[in-house]
């Protein structure tokens, strides 16, 4: 089948089979490695986009259902080369060991944000639950959406703990 | 706050880091080769069953399948290598062990159609009696491999260790201390469940075979790039060298990718007789099914001591699940738990664990590997002998802990030598920082309006940084993949002629960082910038060996050679400088990226002054080479011992049994620090996973063999809003065995956590005069304890 659609601001277009995920078609048809498979039950987030603006998680989705979408992909989130806050904040506050997971949910701490701009720690905590990590316990992941959702305010960002540690 | 700054620069943020935050990173599975095919297995849904007919004529008819290879096609390759051999695994199987066990790999064009081929293959079983609970295995009444007299394939037994008539006067005397009138025995037996490590990267490896060279490059996602090249090499018969195994991204391991498994030999051989890259990523439902699993002990503690908490004797016997085969160091891993089995403690112990087999998912190294299962029965039941005695646990850990002056190489009730200790520190400092005296008040308080709030504390002590060379000794070497080396560190220093540095080390990191640590190493040593530093690991063909990462050891030991290494690189670029400068190479220092005359800052020379001059030997001064590098292999004198205290503050909903993890504070003890915000972060890891055992996590196999927790909707993983935000502090307690004072840190948090939580959840119910629960404490179990309780 015929899909078309805008991916990080590029037009694509291909032939698919029906039964081609959205993630397969990122990943084998355009080469968009950065967007993981993690598990094949929507439970992990590791393969979480953006689709017309909204977190949706592209391993529940099939190629086809994306037709005529727009769509963004961790390759797409910084801006010429100068990155998102969000990706920012992962590197500040090392929010990521692995790597794996941190592209779906550095896409799940952009869309939070963007919804709510001032995210207590409750909240960021239940706004990334789709979204699993094995190696950090959450914990610095908290501190980089938290760092992001502050530079983005244009608020100065709590200091890392080890800033604190050495004051 | 915490106690101590780096040692070696402090934080630096991740090397690591841009490429992962831009999706730029290159796990295995972004890789494609042209020509690149993809493999699928057929998978026993029997837990022991005979294969009597495989019907693959369906699939190898359908467009894009390639070959289809069963038993027969691979016996020639004999059995899955492991570094402890006792029941080594078929790569393919005629007659099923576990559910999961593969019996045919399809390979095909491109995975959706492998996956289609490997549906299409009709395959008709014998089913044959099976065993999958390790209690009942133990009594043999149903044997798990044919000609074997017994499932009990081991038994570790100490202390001592190793020392029969030993063991017999410490059995007699605790024998004797219950016996007393004024002691008393406290004995729970209890579970230490069955866990999925669960790396967010599922395994993938590729394989593709060169006939022009005879030669493989292999790409796994593996911490252990170098036991996997010689498992390769032994398996097809080839030199070494001729296998280029390449680890470069890898996304997380815990002990699921520190294990040889029989898919990479398979892709391998695939790849050799179709002459093309072949491919496999494994599913969710193959990651819990297939590799590795953790823990899964019943066994049952034991502890007598006097009524003012003086501790007399510990006792721990029971059963270890292996599961159906025995892999790189399955039936090892419960001698590691018997290796710290005492703790921080001096009272006599005995511990004694048979290694059981069932028709179940081999067992082997998930984070901890052995010593969070020790120190959990070790903790529960010295929290279960305080309340006894109603004396605070607090103050019974004090009383009995090994004393200052027994350290440096303190001699454990099990026999073993511990670098260096002060335990008593660790758990004042734990105390203060979580305010003890008033996080108890806090708790009375909200006893006395009936909420159900509880504190838990536990002392742990690991053994890790393996090893010494000495190791071998006790089995623990790679020999069985064709490989001599034991459990030391190498670490290769290179100057190039610009004056930038290579180091090349054979560890196997997964997120752990080793770009950035070893970049400091390096930089703290020669006084380069750190953006000249070019760390390389997970490549064979850089590297002349490698021990992989695993068991918190990287940095103790491959961090130390590196060390070393760049010690020696300094000691002749000081030769060098001085020529250039005239001067006494003693007088020469190194700063800013340059060598000058000690007094004389302006007398001096860069680093690229000093390599060009090593690599133009006409220059330099008679009788010494050319060349700017060092090679070295370093055994530490000793494992080393890391420390701590950890307590959890729970409150449990009476209703619904619910279990809500308040705060979690943890001191940790891991010796001298590379970067703190590593460090950190490794135990914040390591307690999430200690958190979710106690809490969540269970790989639960049926009466059939079904393991019912197959996806992570049934295998529950913490999520980020089950958690708190963790409070950690550390003491410094430097090791003496190697040159940078520094313990490992991965496991620790692993170790110290899973206990505290169920020992403050015991402490929660304790008004109902709940005195065990098991783990995970999840709603319902918690909610039939309260109404056991109520109506007892």
């Amino acid at each position: 089948m015929q899909v078309s659609m805008t991916v990080n601001g590029e037009p694509v277009a291909a032939d698919v089979e029906p039964r081609t995920l959205l993630v397969h078609f990122l990943r084998e048809n355009l080469s968009l490695t950065g967007t993981h498979v993690g598990c094949e039950t929507s439970y992990c987030g590791a393969c979480t986009i953006h689709l017309d603006g909204a977190p949706v998680k592209s391993c529940t989705m099939l190629a086809v259902q994306a037709d005529g979408a727009t769509i963004m992909t961790i390759e797409g989130l910084a801006d010429d080369g100068e990155l998102h806050p969000v990706q920012e904040g992962f590197w500040e506050r090392h929010g990521l060991q692995c790597g794996y997971c941190t592209p779906g949910m550095i896409m799940s701490g952009a869309a939070l944000i963007a919804s709510n701009p001032n995210p207590t720690e409750d909240d960021i905590r239940h706004g990334i639950e789709g979204n699993l990590c094995r190696c950090t316990g959450y914990h610095n992941i908290v501190k980089a959406i938290e760092y992001a959702a502050a530079t983005m305010r244009g608020d100065t960002p709590a200091p890392a703990e080890w800033e604190e540690e050495t004051s | 706050m915490t106690a101590t700054l780096s040692a070696l620069g402090g934080v630096v943020k991740r090397r690591e880091d841009p490429a992962l935050i831009h999706g730029r990173a290159r796990y295995v599975d972004d890789i494609k080769l042209a020509n690149m095919a993809h493999a699928a297995f057929v998978r026993s849904p029997y837990p022991h069953a005979r294969v009597t007919d495989i019907d693959a004529s369906e699939a190898l008819a359908m467009e894009g399948v390639f070959a289809v290879y069963t038993a027969d096609d691979v016996r020639h390759l004999g059995l899955l290598l492991a570094q402890i051999t006792v029941v080594n695994r078929p790569l393919l199987v005629d007659v099923a062990k576990h559910a999961g066990d593969a019996v045919a790999m399809v390979v095909a064009a491109d995975r959706y159609v492998a996956q289609d081929a490997a549906d299409a293959i009709h395959v008709e079983y014998d089913v044959l009696p099976s065993v999958t609970n390790m209690v009942k295995a133990a009594t043999n009444e149903i044997l798990v491999h044919d000609g074997m007299e017994s499932n009990v394939i081991l038994s570790w037994e100490g202390g001592p260790f190793g020392d029969e008539e030993g063991i017999a006067a410490t059995r007699k005397t605790i024998a004797e201390a219950r016996k007393r009138d004024d002691t008393v025995t406290v004995s729970i037996e209890m579970r230490n469940q069955r866990l999925l490590p669960t790396a967010i990267e599922p395994r993938c490896v590729l394989a593709d075979w060169n006939g022009g060279y005879s030669r493989f490059d292999l790409y796994s996602s593996t911490q252990i790039p170098h036991a996997l090249a010689g498992a390769v090499a032994k398996t097809f018969g080839l030199p070494y060298n001729s296998v280029r195994c390449l680890a470069q991204e890898v996304g997380g391991g815990f002990g699921a990718k520190l294990n040889v498994y029989s898919d990479e030999m398979l892709v391998c051989f695939a790849s050799q007789k179709l002459h093309r890259p072949v491919k496999w990523t494994e599913t969710r439902r193959e990651a819990a099914n297939s590799t590795i699993q953790g823990r899964g002990w019943v066994a049952t503690a034991s502890m007598t001591g006097t009524r003012d908490g003086e501790l007399l004797g510990y006792e721990l016997t029971g059963v270890c699940d292996m599961g159906a085969y025995t892999q790189n160091f399955t039936a090892a891993i419960p001698f590691l738990g018997v290796f710290v089995g005492s703790g921080q403690y001096k009272m006599p112990t005995y511990i004694k664990l048979d290694c059981v087999v069932t028709h179940t998912m081999t067992t082997d190294a998930y984070r901890g590997a052995g010593r969070p299962e020790a120190i959990y029965y070790l903790e529960r039941i010295l929290d279960a002998f305080a309340r006894e005695i109603d004396m605070d646990p607090a103050d019974v850990r004090r009383k009995n802990f090994i004393p200052n002056d027994a350290f440096p190489s303190a001699i454990s009730p099990i026999g073993f030598a511990m670098d260096t200790g002060d335990y008593a520190t660790n758990l004042d400092a734990l105390l203060a920082k979580a305010d003890y005296e008033g996080l108890k008040a806090e708790r009375d308080a909200a006893r006395a309006e009936g909420r159900l709030v509880g504190i838990g504390l536990s002392s742990y002590v690991e053994v890790c940084g393996f090893g010494p060379s000495g190791l071998v000794d006790l089995g623990f070497s790679w020999s069985e993949y064709g490989l001599p080396s034991a459990f030391n560190g190498n670490g290769v220093v290179r100057v190039h002629p610009d004056g930038t540095v290579t180091c090349v080390i054979g560890t196997g990191p997964s997120g752990q960082g080793h770009q950035t640590t070893w970049a400091q190493i390096i930089s703290h040593h020669l006084a380069v910038p750190i953006e000249n530093v070019r760390v390389i690991h997970g490549d064979t063909h850089e590297s002349p060996v490698g021990i992989g990462s695993f068991g918190s050891r990287s940095a103790a030991v491959d961090g130390s050679a590196t060390w070393m290494a760049a010690d020696r690189v300094r000691d002749k670029a000081a030769k060098l400088a001085a020529h250039l400068l005239e001067a006494a190479p003693e007088d020469i220092r190194f700063a800013d990226n340059e060598a000058h005359v000690a007094g004389s800052p302006y007398h001096k020379v860069s680093w690229s002054d000093i390599a060009t001059l090593a690599y133009q030997p006409h220059r330099l001064p008679e009788g010494m080479e050319g060349g700017l590098e060092a090679a070295v292999v370093f055994s530490p004198a000793n494992a080393t011992w890391p420390f701590g205290t950890h307590l959890a503050l729970v409150e449990i909903d009476p209703d619904t049994g619910n279990t809500q993890l308040l705060r979690y504070i943890a001191m940790d003890d891991c010796g001298e620090v590379i970067n703190p915000m590593i460090v950190d972060g490794q135990i914040h890891g390591g307690i999430a996973q200690g958190v979710g055992q106690a809490m969540f996590e269970e790989a639960i196999y049926d009466e059939d063999g079904n393991l019912l927790s197959a996806s992570l909707m049934d295998y529950l993983l913490p999520t980020a809003a089950d958690l708190p935000s963790f409070e950690l502090d550390r003491t410094v307690t430097p090791t003496d065995v190697n040159p940078m004072g520094v313990k490992g840190v991965g496991e620790a948090g692993t170790i110290g956590s899973a206990q505290p939580i169920v020992n403050a959840v015991v402490d929660a119910l304790s008004p109902f005069g709940v005195k065990h629960i098991d783990m995970p404490v999840r709603p319902k179990r918690v909610w039939e304890a309260i109404q056991a309780a109520k109506g007892a």
